[in-house]
């Protein structure tokens, strides 16, 4: 029984309906990372502003993020938009909204932090070139800071993507969400099918973190000399 | 007949394809202060440090005492315990206090008693001025103190030769004078053999028996050292040696 | 919001609070022991072991918690393998924690600077001595931001427990949510637990690390 558990993955449509599932948590990591990573680089941006309460503010919302796990951060959109605001969103863009306002929070840290590291030099020998705020905003500093911040962004990216496992706790439809489906219907024809579908789901993770993580370290030595 | 202690043979260094030390020849005697000199990047740095095997090298041979050294990890591990080295940036390990950096080597490489090395170590402080600061970190120190304790811990080895690598590079104007004071007195009083890059001109002159001038990694002129800066036999070297003053 | 909804729940979220400090404790303690033998076995290149410690670190550090968890609770006990889903929690936050904190002192390792290297070498020492005297000190003294930042992260992710039905904070919270709807409360009474183990934690940390930073660099 046992060497056959694998044909549990190809059973009907199993293998699509994974797949399905996986293609779901791709987007919403997808959506959620392009969105947060919008909305943290103008955080970011307002972080190395002057105003104090504007950076006190944005400190706060980074620290509630540092603090609240994600899972529990799933469930207070999921919970609270409904029964408080009565928006009756499906699961799927709750996710994103907390995955978005995450990734945003993060993100303006790795911008603030990037751009606060280009040189005071550099800063002044634009401005003693007559460039202006923003020219100097577009052609000195963002160049400089993307260029640091890449590999942040990457790791990121991956945190993410490995964060999406939880989306089954939401109820979404996601891969490991149908795997549970897939295990539980064929549970009497196929005992060892946890084993093969859960180690499936695990290669699957890692086959799209692992380059990711690999570019980010091969882009950080790079870096450093 | 004068010993001799090191001998370079025929060295030449890669890295990848580019080959930054061609054809090195030359010997150093007991008691003799040799000093490398030459433009940046002519290969001074790397030849000095290619002598206690901090870089490896393709072929070639050095000798050390006669016997030529297998260029293996282990015989250069031993060989540094005869061969002591100052650097530009100090290197003070900045976990450890003064007399802990000085004494680390000694104790547990070398496994002297580390009473006997402590009382050492203090002399060696006093002579150096620093014995007030035996307690003190790295952290504490300015960079012209640091380059002294820096080195007291290479001479409390009991080095047969001395390795100094643009050791006052770093340090502000008014600090060099006493790390080259110190040099001097080890010359004069010690007689300590050593090999020295340096771009103190006049320090140079004042104590080097013999100059080797360099360029593009290899040496082109080997004269000794007054008559290298009053007559220097190539061209460049007279270049060089304008281009030094101002 | 109501109070009494809270206070009532309170004595089911102490429990939780206990269970999660603990689950922690133990992960965090057992994640750095994992990360020590790990970087030391891979700084030394031991034969065979280091490439196996290569490989756990990147598979566990590539793949999510939860799913290391399922693997634990779920497919082991097929293979006959079965434990509780208590220790499968602290053996996956080993798991996972090992790989990072191994990476972290990895990394302290590599950034001592290639000049402290040829300094020691100067002075004769051996490989084994270098490491001793030279790398571990400044590397572990350069890998405490990463330390640090991997203790809050394992704190955060035993709330992954949850879905082995391991009753620390988050599970005390869903079941609540689950047996009386009142949603509101409990993820208020939530965030605050978590609040009050994660900001202590975080000021500790970072005092620890400037600490150990000027112990060991004095900047």
């Amino acid at each position: 029984m046992a060497h056959s558990g694998i044909n549990v993955l190809f059973e009907g449509t199993n293998f699509l309906r994974l797949m399905g599932g996986l293609w779901t948590a791709i987007w919403i990591a997808g959506l959620s990372l392009i969105l947060g990573l919008a909305l943290g680089t103008i955080l970011g941006m307002f972080r190395t502003m002057k105003s104090r309460i504007i950076r006190f503010i944005l400190r706060l919302y980074l620290e509630f993020f540092r603090i609240v796990p994600t899972v529990v951060l799933l469930f207070l959109v999921y919970y609270i938009l409904p029964r408080q605001f009565n928006v009756n969103w499906p699961a799927t863009w709750m996710a994103v909204l907390a995955f978005t306002l995450w990734v945003a929070a993060e993100f303006s840290d790795i911008v603030r932090g990037a751009l606060e590291s280009v040189p005071e030099h550099q800063r002044e020998s634009g401005l003693a070139l007559g460039l202006n705020q923003w020219q100097l905003f577009r052609y000195v500093l963002l160049p400089q800071a993307l260029r640091l911040e890449l590999p942040a962004t990457i790791n990121l990216a991956t945190r993410v993507i490995k964060t999406t496992s939880l989306l089954l706790m939401i109820s979404i439809m996601d891969v490991i969400n149908v795997g549970q489906q897939i295990i539980e219907a064929n549970n009497q024809t196929y005992p060892t099918g946890v084993f093969w579908v859960y180690g499936l789901i695990f290669i699957l993770y890692f086959i799209i973190d692992y380059p990711l993580s690999k570019w980010a370290k091969h882009l950080t030595a790079k870096q450093q000399y | 007949m004068a010993e001799e202690i090191l001998k370079v043979e025929h060295l030449n260094k890669f890295y990848g394809d580019w080959q930054a030390l061609h054809d090195i020849n030359f010997s150093i005697n007991k008691g003799e202060v040799v000093t490398l000199l030459g433009p940046s990047g002519s290969g001074k740095s790397t030849l000095i440090r290619t002598l206690n095997g901090l870089e490896p090298f393709k072929d070639g041979r050095i000798y050390f005492h006669g016997k030529q050294v297998d260029p293996n990890p282990k015989t250069w591990q031993d060989l540094r315990q005869k061969i002591g080295m100052v650097f530009q940036s100090y290197d003070l390990f900045p976990n450890l206090t003064v007399l802990d950096n000085i004494l680390l080597a000694p104790v547990k490489v070398q496994g002297r008693d580390k009473a006997a090395v402590q009382k050492e170590a203090l002399e060696l402080l006093d002579r150096v001025e620093l014995r007030n600061h035996a307690d003190a970190y790295p952290r504490e120190l300015s960079g012209g103190q640091k380059q002294r304790i820096a080195i007291v811990r290479a001479l409390a080895m009991h080095p047969e030769l001395m390795l100094f690598d643009e050791v006052t590079a770093s340090l502000d104007p008014e600090m060099v004078r006493g790390v080259l004071k110190i040099i001097k007195e080890l010359s004069d009083q010690d007689h300590m053999t050593m090999i020295i890059v340096t771009h103190e001109m006049n320090f140079a002159a004042k104590i080097a028996d013999q100059v080797l001038f360099l360029e593009n990694g290899r040496i082109l002129e080997e004269t000794p050292g007054q008559q290298f800066f009053d007559h220097p036999q190539t061209d460049r070297a007279t270049e060089f040696l304008n281009s030094m003053d101002f | 919001m109501s109070w009494t909804v809270i206070q009532q729940s309170l004595p089911n979220f102490i429990q939780g609070f206990k269970l999660t400090l603990w689950l922690s404790l133990v992960g965090i303690i057992g994640a750095i022991i994992v990360g020590i033998i790990a970087s030391l076995v891979q700084y030394f290149r031991v034969p065979v072991l280091s490439r196996f410690f290569d490989i756990y670190v990147e598979v566990a550090r590539n793949t999510p918690l939860l799913i290391q968890l399922f693997f634990l609770y779920y497919a082991f006990p097929v293979l006959g393998w079965k434990m509780s889903a208590e220790t499968c929690g602290i053996v996956g936050l080993i798991f996972l924690g090992g790989a990072y904190m191994a990476e972290g002192f990895t990394g302290g390792f590599n950034g001592v600077s290639k000049s402290q290297l040829d300094g020691g070498r100067a002075l004769g020492m051996s490989n084994l001595q270098l490491a001793r005297y030279v790398v571990f000190p400044q590397g572990f003294a350069l890998s405490m931001p990463a330390l640090a930042a991997n203790v809050i992260f394992l704190v955060k992710e035993t709330s992954i427990f949850s879905v082995i039905a391991i009753p620390e904070l988050t599970n005390t919270a869903l079941d609540l949510i689950g047996m009386y709807y009142q949603s509101n409360e409990y993820l208020f009474v939530l965030v605050v637990a978590y609040a009050i183990i994660l900001i202590p934690l975080i000021l500790i940390l970072n005092w620890l690390e400037r600490r150990v930073r000027y112990g060991t660099f004095g900047n």
